[in-house]
Formats: structure tokens, C-alpha cells, sequence
């Protein structure tokens, strides 16, 4: 069997993006599985030395293409390379962030393979299956597994014929996991030859980079607001219990769509996935997509007038009261107990 | 000579809407069990489009939209709001497509309508989330793409600047003509109708639809011609049919599993002082936050 590839994407300091070195920790548990190598592809400008960053998450081979022309990031040339070395090394899997640069390549290459590709997943794991139409077995598939249509759903996905078996994948979802310091790979220089001028017609004329402000990510305490918060004004009572506590303030898709908060704080299978210590639901219902961002959390605190919203199945605590009663009465016995 | 935009644009159930009676046993959506909407980024893409008719003198709009016979409604609401003219792709044979089969057929349809300057989509349908449909026709038709932009600073006769919005910031693109752009939900919100053209296109129907009708067209359509909306099926895109449907599907549903609750023991408290007081003695207790 071939080996598992993932792109690793490039920021703007020259460090390896948080989503590629989580999804080089999952590729090495899916190496070790399917005892093949782990693989991955490093493309822009001023990379030496980039390898050292990667190898330590277990990666035996990386491929590096380095050229003025290739960063920042444009579609056409990234992909051509790819394309061409994945005709060359025909990959079993291949993986991408489901991040503004994975979403535009990986479906280019995708269409260019013709093989299949599964948007944002939330799992995949390893598994055999049988076809009755055609009685074929097929032996250790990549299972891409994402909450479908409204939600009420978990699908797995497969791809029995096509290579490589791509899937992108949220930043966050998976863990990363340095495997070891001293893990040594070896690495190739793609061959640039393949470019021509043609991939060059889509030119960056501008560009403005924002530090991410908000970092719920790697918070430890989220405060997260639903469309039961009312208002952008009523998520003020959020911001101050997070100011007290430390803490973060995460949404749900339907207080972004409702405009009281931006989207960088939306939580779930189109938002980040989180695993804070303790999460604070506030008016939110508990659509399996939020849930599929945040049920890993340690605790659960769910604040909801609805004693039969879901969110509250997966709570350690349930308030059933109106959030405007309840988290001005937090921060006042948080202050009075902690002192 | 005209400039020839060519607008991607589905029907979509509402997923806003989904119940439970409304998934088939075998994972598929039973699609006439929701309400039918206009995807939304695609309303966001004909508004760009219009935007550029609205400044060139002599420019196209036209409607490309794949689906069952009820999808022409896509195509009535975008001349509503000033599209030309619209195709419905339409074949049994096309039932299960994903997104690169999908991308197969409208590639080809969109084949038939050259030269073409630009094709717009939205970035992604709400029905499935991928955003995979806009890359892969421009890599079938093998020309560039633009994805999620908000804004078209400049247009003319050969290329094209768009603002772009990335995860983390802004980008300003220039490209070569034709290429395939997708279109973000920061995009200006579409147009209403006219009520001009509610009036010119309400009786504009495809012969599907027409056969359907209890009312007699004919002379109507006589008259005015150009209600009449063309349905395209395998045969006129002359389609391979190994590439369609099902079978031009790499990507395979092998389970479903309805997603069950797991409930944990929780305790239900309410607003009291004695509630809340007692719950951050615990919460500090087990130095969950503190
Ligand atoms: C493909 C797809 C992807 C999606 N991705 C995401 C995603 O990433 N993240 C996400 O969050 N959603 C996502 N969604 C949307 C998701 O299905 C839900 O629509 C959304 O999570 C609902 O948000 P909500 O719980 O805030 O709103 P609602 O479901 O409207 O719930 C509001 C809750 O507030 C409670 N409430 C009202 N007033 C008060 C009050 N005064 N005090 C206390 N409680 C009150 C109500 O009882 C209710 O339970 C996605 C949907 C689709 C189809
Ligand atoms: N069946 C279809 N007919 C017309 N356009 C489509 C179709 N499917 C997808 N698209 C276009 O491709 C975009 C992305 O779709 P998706 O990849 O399904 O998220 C949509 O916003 C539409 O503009």
C-alpha cells in the first residue's frame, strides 16, 4: 500500500500552520495503522530548514518546493505541483486543512485525480467494506466521517476505487502531537519544471493579514452565546462573565448569522472545535453542529429557559432559567466564594 | 462584443427546516419533504453579476442551475431580479451525483454556452456545506479560479479584480479572463425583484412544467418566445454517462447513524441565589475556573 501525504501550509513567519501539524499527529496514527509511511508536501518561499519543524511529528518523508513565486499561496501553482506529484507517488491518502487555502486546492486536485473528497471531517479512522452489488471486499479504507444534512446525521464516507482518499479537516479537530523530538525523515525537492506561465494568471495585487484577535481555541473557560442571548447588546452579560473568569467568548452559528457576534467566534462543524475545561452554554439549543465543536469539553454548564433542549443532555449542569437572571448572579458569588 | 456571465445557482432544501420524517432510510435527503430555496450564496453571486451588467453596456446574465423539474424556479427568481435567461440541467441519470460529477455536468453545460467570460457561484450550498462544485468546474473547463469573494473592483473585456475574504484577512486578486469565481456571504445581499420583470417572466415555464399546466400556452408562447426555458438533459450535453450520478461518484455513503443523545447525569438548577452560589462553590472547589 501506498502513503498517507498531507499539505502543510505555510504562515506568514515561515512556521508550519497549527491545522497542518495536527493533521501530520493524525496521519502518523493512520501510518502506523495501515503500516505505510507518513508523507508531507511543504510549498512556498524561504523554507530552509523547514523539515525540522515537521519530522518531530513522526514524518519520514517531506517533499519541499521553494520559489519566490510560490508564496504567499495562489491556487494554480500549488496545485499543478501537487497534481504532478501525486501522479508520481500515488498517494493512498491525502489530507488538507479545511482552512481558505485547503478548501480551494484540495478540490481542484480532487476533480484533477478524479478521485473523491469529503469536506470537514470530524473523524477518520481505518476500516474494511464489503460492495454487495459487485461482491468485491475491500480491505482498509479510509472512513470520512462528518454530521450530514440538518444534522440529525453522523455519515461516513468512503472512496472504494478512487486514489488518493482525500478529506479536509477543521483546524482544531484533531490533537496535535509532537511524536518524537528526534524523529529523522528525509526530504525531496519537488521539481519546479512542471510550472509554466499559465499558473501565474491569478495575481496577488494586495494582502492584509490579520493576527486572529480572538483565540478561543486554546481557551481554557468559554462562554459561548446562542440565538437565545437576544441581542449583540445582551452579549454583553457574556463578555463580563468572561472578563471575570478569564475566559472566552465563544456563538453558535445562529448568533453569528444574527449578527451579535463575529464570526471568528463560531463554535462547531463550520466554526472552531473546542476543549476548554468548562463550557458555559448560553441560549443555545444544541444542533448536533454546535455539539460536534464543543462536546468534548471537560464540563458543561448549559444556561437555557428550555428544560428540553438537547444541549442539556450533554451538560453536567442545566439551568433552566433566562440568561439575564443567571450570569449577573454568577459573577457575583464567583466573586463572593473566590476572593 | 457581449460580455457572456454564466451563473452557477441551486436549489437547496432548507436546511434551516430539517425534521426527522425528512431523511430517506438509505441517508439520502427526501428533498420534496422541505421547503425549496435559492442557496444563499448564490443569490450573493447573481448579485455580483448583476452588479457588472448594471456597468457594461452590453452584457449577459445567464442561469445554470442542475436539479429535479421544480429547480426552474431558481431560474424565474434570478430574471425576477434581472438574469437573461437560464437553463435547467435536468436527468434522472444524474440522481447521486457529488460534487465532481456535479462539476462534470455543469462543466459541459457550461461548454455549450461558449465563449463565456466569467462564471460565477456561490462558495458553497447549504445543503452539504463542501464548496467543492465551484473548483472543480473550473478545473474540468481547466481555467483559473477566484474563491470566496466579496467584492469585483474592476471588470473589463480581459480581466478581472476581486476582493477575496480569507479566513484571517483580505486579499485583492487580478486575473485573466474567462475564470470561475466563487462568492462569499460577506458579498452584497441579492436585489429584490422588479416587479417589471415579475410581470415579463411569471409565465415563463419548461416543457416539463408546461405539460403540467392546465392552461393552454400556446399562443402566448408564440407570442413572446423568450419564455420558454430550455431544459438540457444527458443527451444534449452528450454526456458520459459512466461520469454521472452514482456511478461518476468516487465518493460513496457507506453508513448512517442517527445521532443519539448521550445523556449524562445532569443537575438541573435554576436562577435561585442558593443555586448559583452553590455551583460556583463547586466549580472553584474543583478548580475548574479560579
Ligand atoms: C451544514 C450545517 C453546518 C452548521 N454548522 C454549525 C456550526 O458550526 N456551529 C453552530 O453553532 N451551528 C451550526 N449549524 C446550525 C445549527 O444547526 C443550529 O441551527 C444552530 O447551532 C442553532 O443555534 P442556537 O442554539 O444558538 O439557536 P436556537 O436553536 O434558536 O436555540 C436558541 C436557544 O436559546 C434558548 N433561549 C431563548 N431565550 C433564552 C433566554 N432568555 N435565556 C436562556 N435561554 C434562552 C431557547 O430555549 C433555545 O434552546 C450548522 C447547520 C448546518 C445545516
Ligand atoms: N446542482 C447544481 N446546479 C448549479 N450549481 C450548483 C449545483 N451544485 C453546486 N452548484 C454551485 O456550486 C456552489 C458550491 O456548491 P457545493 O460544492 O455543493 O457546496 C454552489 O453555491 C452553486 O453555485
Amino acid at each position: 500500500m501506498n502513503n498517507i501525504f498531507v499539505y502543510c501550509e505555510i504562515t506568514d513567519d515561515r512556521t508550519i500552520a497549527d491545522v497542518s501539524l495536527e493533521l501530520l499527529s493524525k496521519g502518523r496514527k493512520l501510518a502506523e495503522e495501515l503500516q505505510v509511511k507518513l508523507e508531507a508536501i511543504v510549498i512556498g518561499h524561504d523554507l530552509k530548514g523547514i523539515e525540522k519543524q515537521i519530522f518531530p511529528y513522526g514524518v519520514d518523508r517531506v517533499h519541499i518546493a521553494d520559489d519566490a513565486r510560490l508564496f504567499p499561496y495562489t491556487t494554480l501553482p500549488h496545485a499543478t505541483l501537487i497534481i504532478d506529484l501525486f501522479a508520481k507517488e500515488k498517494p493512498e491518502v491525502a489530507l488538507f486543512g479545511a482552512t481558505s487555502v485547503g478548501r480551494d486546492i484540495a478540490p481542484r486536485i480532487a476533480s484533477a485525480m478524479r478521485c473523491g473528497l469529503t469536506a470537514d471531517c470530524t473523524s477518520l479512522e481505518i476500516g474494511d467494506h464489503f460492495e454487495n452489488k459487485t461482491q468485491t471486499a475491500y480491505k482498509n479504507l479510509l472512513y470520512q466521517i462528518r454530521p450530514a444534512f440538518g444534522g440529525n446525521i453522523i455519515a461516513t464516507i468512503i472512496n472504494p476505487e478512487t486514489r488518493p482518499q482525500m478529506a479536509t479537516v477543521r483546524e482544531g479537530v484533531m490533537k496535535k502531537e509532537v511524536y518524537d523530538d528526534n524523529y529523522k525523515g528525509t526530504v525531496h525537492k519537488v521539481d519546479l519544471s512542471v510550472l509554466t506561465e499559465d499558473d501565474f494568471v491569478v495575481e496577488i495585487i494586495e494582502r492584509h493579514m490579520e493576527q486572529s484577535k480572538v483565540n478561543i481555541k486554546n481557551a481554557q473557560v468559554i462562554i459561548a452565546g446562542g440565538y437565545g442571548v437576544g441581542s449583540r447588546e445582551n452579549f454583553k452579560l457574556l463578555y463580563d462573565l468572561a472578563e471575570v473568569l478569564g475566559a472566552q467568548v465563544g456563538a453558535s452559528r445562529a448568533a453569528v448569522d444574527a449578527g451579535f457576534v463575529e464570526h471568528e467566534r463560531q463554535i462547531g462543524q463550520t466554526g472552531v472545535t473546542v476543549r476548554p475545561k468548562l463550557y458555559i452554554a448560553c441560549g443555545i439549543s444544541g444542533a448536533v453542529q454546535h455539539r460536534a465543536g464543543m462536546d468534548q469539553s471537560a464540563q458543561i454548564i448549559s444556561i437555557n429557559t428550555d428544560i428540553n433542549a438537547p444541549i442539556n443532555h450533554i451538560a453536567d449542569y442545566s439551568i433552566i432559567d433566562n440568561i439575564a437572571d443567571v450570569l449577573p448572579k454568577m459573577i457575583k458569588y464567583y466573586k463572593a466564594n473566590s476572593k | 462584443m457581449s460580455f457572456k456571465i454564466i451563473v452557477l445557482a441551486k436549489q437547496v432544501p432548507d436546511t434551516r427546516n430539517v425534521g426527522k420524517d425528512a431523511m430517506k432510510a438509505d441517508g439520502t435527503v427526501n428533498r420534496a419533504a422541505l421547503p425549496a430555496i435559492f442557496n444563499p450564496e448564490d443569490l450573493n453571486a447573481l448579485e455580483l453579476a448583476l452588479r457588472i451588467k448594471d456597468k457594461l453596456v452590453d452584457c449577459e446574465v445567464i442561469i445554470l442551475t442542475m436539479g429535479p423539474f421544480r429547480a426552474a424556479e431558481i431560474i424565474r427568481e434570478a430574471m425576477y431580479r434581472g438574469a437573461d435567461r437560464g437553463y435547467l440541467i435536468t436527468d434522472r441519470k444524474f440522481a447521486g451525483s457529488d460534487t465532481l460529477a456535479t462539476s462534470y455536468t455543469l462543466s459541459l453545460a457550461v461548454k455549450k454556452l461558449e465563449p463565456y467570460n466569467l462564471i460565477l457561484s456561490g462558495r458553497q450550498a447549504i445543503d452539504g456545506d463542501t464548496a467543492q462544485v465551484g473548483p472543480q468546474t473550473a478545473e474540468k473547463l481547466n481555467i483559473p479560479q477566484i474563491t470566496y469573494a466579496e467584492e469585483i473592483i474592476d471588470v473589463n473585456s480581459t480581466h478581472i479584480t476581486v476582493k477575496r475574504r480569507l479566513e484571517r484577512g483580505v486579499e485583492v486578486v487580478k486575473s485573466k479572463l474567462p475564470v470561475a469565481v466563487t462568492v462569499h456571504s460577506s458579498a452584497p445581499a441579492c436585489r429584490q425583484r422588479v416587479t417589471k420583470l415579475l410581470m415579463k417572466y411569471k409565465h415563463s415555464r419548461t416543457i416539463t412544467e408546461l405539460q403540467n399546466e392546465t392552461k393552454d400556452y400556446t399562443e402566448l408562447y408564440s407570442l413572446r418566445p423568450y419564455l420558454q426555458l430550455e431544459e438540457w438533459t444527458v443527451d444534449d450535453l452528450h454526456a458520459d454517462v459512466e461520469k454521472l450520478g452514482l456511478s461518476g461518484s468516487p465518493t460513496k455513503v457507506k453508513k448512517i447513524e442517527n445521532v443519539v443523545f448521550q445523556s449524562k447525569d445532569s443537575k438541573v438548577l435554576t436562577s435561585s441565589d442558593a443555586d448559583i452560589d452553590g455551583l460556583m462553590k463547586e466549580l472553584l472547589g474543583s478548580h475548574v475556573i479560579g
